[in-house]
């Protein structure tokens, strides 16, 4: 945490658990007898309860997305950029609340909580979630805080089918939609991705099959491999070369398998870190709720039809360099809300950054999303007043 | 409101379906939502028109509108309208095709390229004219394809779609659009009501 904490930080904040004792039924088909949900919130909620934001996390996200826990805390929450006093979703407006998914690795239920039924760790009988799942369970939350419906669903890349889920399966409980740097469902490639990150784990000696924590062990090995090829497809080839090159770590080639390149040395420190601080089983089953997320295909391919549901407005926003979502896959979504004659905006973002842009500061982005968000905030506050 | 987009308001028939090309801030539909029950959508490329839009709650979708309608379904609208960007189009006749294609009727404002005193820039000057409606500099104007009120009026006869009403406007002044004599020579903007 920076000494001197700025004035648009919602500063230290402290995760909550929220216990749940009714079942939940899965889209798998089999049952959560019991479930925790960690989660963090900024802001106040109002006496309508109608400012609450939802913040649905990406693959690898938790509850943490903005402030600081400890005040020597390195790095804020990941969505720090864009949650806080002033910012596009500005906490002096909002109550903005931030979910670890189920099945997460961040204090939520997952394979690495202990499964009640047989006294051991889930593992990998922890059930496959969906995107459905999530969605179900946050809603739950929102009935534990009293939010009948929230002002808005916010979310980028796997978030952003969170918002897309919600919007479709409880129309009534979201007022406004963002999706930010998704797709309304994985393209081929981004599913073979994925199979290469899954086999990279799985094939790992350490894995024991998912129950890798009985043998005490990790597979260190494969995580870091399904995180190196992971942030491959989060960058764009611009950003890459723009930070590293073609530059090496030593004066010469050395003509060996060492690291040579800076970019080699950047991935491996990249997958050292996050094998040390993410859940295999969490990965796996992470990279299935993306897989498996289709609404159309529910609905004889026809996505206009399957988002008839929705009644909230949507904001749609893609970045010019993605390409693991690209924006021709926002522009589908764009453009069967449209058919489905929904209230839909799209902004595509210039930035260099590839899919990891929707984390990062940027200018047209924040007046786009703070905006939209504006507006919300707006609407609220004098259907507030009305009410009062 | 500027004057061109107050004419167009009066024109709107209440409740319609309305997508509007090259919508800016928002400004017209807004107005219309608020005051007419319009829905429907803006398309426009500008960022900063985008994030104004998105501040007054107006539907902006960003799309380059030489790359065409083709995401938009036939009769999808009642209305199309189009303000101020016929003349950055590469094909406007194209445009007005797929115009008429999305729905039945179309409003489209352009400068008049043959106004008096564009004439007389070109005819006596020998110069490119700027004016209000033409602010640009012949090396740095996004306008490539200028018409007449009487060239529009021939391409709408051309592609078979019937002019409805039209009107001329000098300067940003309200109360200042009528049915001139002579629009063609007269009317700084001209304003066309087509329908198919």
């Amino acid at each position: 945490m920076p000494e001197t904490l700025s004035s648009t930080s919602v500063g230290l904040v402290t995760p909550q658990v929220a216990r749940f004792d009714t079942p939940l039924m899965l889209a798998c088909g089999r049952e959560l007898p019991a479930f925790e949900l960690v989660y963090e919130t900024y802001g106040t909620l109002n006496e309508t309860a109608s400012n609450a934001v939802l913040i649905c996390h990406a693959l690898s996200g938790h509850h943490h997305a903005a402030g600081y826990h400890h005040v020597d805390d390195r790095k804020p929450g990941w969505w720090d950029a864009h949650i806080g006093p002033g910012k596009s979703i500005d906490t002096r407006r909002f109550f903005v609340i931030s979910v670890n998914n189920l099945g997460g690795c961040h204090g939520s239920t997952g394979p690495s909580s202990e499964n009640p039924a047989t006294g051991r760790i889930w593992g990998p009988d922890f059930p496959l979630m969906t995107v459905t799942d999530w969605v179900h369970s946050q809603a739950m939350l929102a009935d534990r805080l009293g939010i009948q419906q929230f002002a808005a669903v916010v979310g980028g890349s796997l978030g952003g089918m969170q918002v897309l889920q919600w919007a479709m399966t409880l129309p009534e409980r979201v007022a406004n939609a963002t999706v930010i740097a998704a797709t309304p469902r994985l393209s081929a490639q981004n599913i073979a991705f994925n199979e290469v990150a899954r086999q990279a784990i799985r094939s790992d000696p350490e894995f024991f099959d998912g129950w890798y924590s009985e043998h005490q062990t990790l597979p260190r090995q494969g995580l870091r491999l399904a995180r190196m090829v992971g942030h491959i497809t989060y960058l764009s080839e611009h950003s890459m070369g723009a930070r590293f090159g073609r530059d090496l770590r030593t004066d010469s080639l050395n003509y060996g398998y060492d690291v040579e390149f800076e970019v080699e040395s950047y991935l491996r420190y990249q997958g050292d870190t996050f094998s040390t601080r993410f859940d295999a089983n969490t990965y796996l089953l992470m990279t299935k709720a993306l897989d498996y997320f289709d609404p159309a295909g529910e609905h004889d391919d026809n996505l206009p039809q399957a988002l008839s549901t929705a009644s909230c407005r949507f904001l749609v926003v893609s970045f010019s360099t993605d390409w693991r979502f690209a924006p021709a896959r926002s522009r589908e979504l764009v453009d069967a809300l449209l058919r489905a004659g929904k209230h839909v905006s799209y902004a595509n973002i210039d930035s260099p950054h590839g899919h990891d842009a929707f984390l990062l500061p940027n200018e047209r982005y924040e007046a786009v999303l703070g905006g939209f968000m504006t507006r919300i905030a707006n609407d609220v506050e004098r259907a507030a007043g009305d009410h009062a | 409101m500027r004057a061109d987009l107050a004419l167009i308001y009066d024109w709107v028939p209440q409740g319609a379906r309305v997508l509007d090309l090259g919508c800016g801030d928002g400004t017209l539909l807004a107005a219309l939502s608020a005051q007419k029950q319009v829905t429907g959508y803006g398309l426009e490329i500008d960022s900063d028109g985008i994030s104004r839009c998105l501040e007054k709650g107006v539907d902006v979708i960003e799309q380059d509108l030489d790359q065409g309608l083709a995401n938009i379904p036939d009769d999808a609208f009642d209305l199309v309208i189009m303000t101020q960007a016929l003349q950055v189009l590469r094909r406007p006749d194209l445009m007005l095709d797929e115009m008429l294609r999305v729905a039945n009727e179309c409003i489209i404002a352009f400068p008049n390229f043959a106004w008096w005193r564009h004439r007389l820039s070109l005819g006596l000057k020998g110069r490119m004219p700027v004016s209000r409606s033409l602010p640009h500099a012949w090396y740095d104007t996004p306008n490539i394809h200028l018409s007449t009120f009487r060239d529009f009026s021939d391409l709408c006869r051309m592609q078979g779609h019937t002019i409805t009403d039209r009107a001329v406007g000098n300067g940003s002044k309200e109360g200042q659009w009528r049915h001139r004599r002579w629009p063609n020579l007269f009317g700084q903007d001209a304003i066309f009501r087509v329908r198919r």
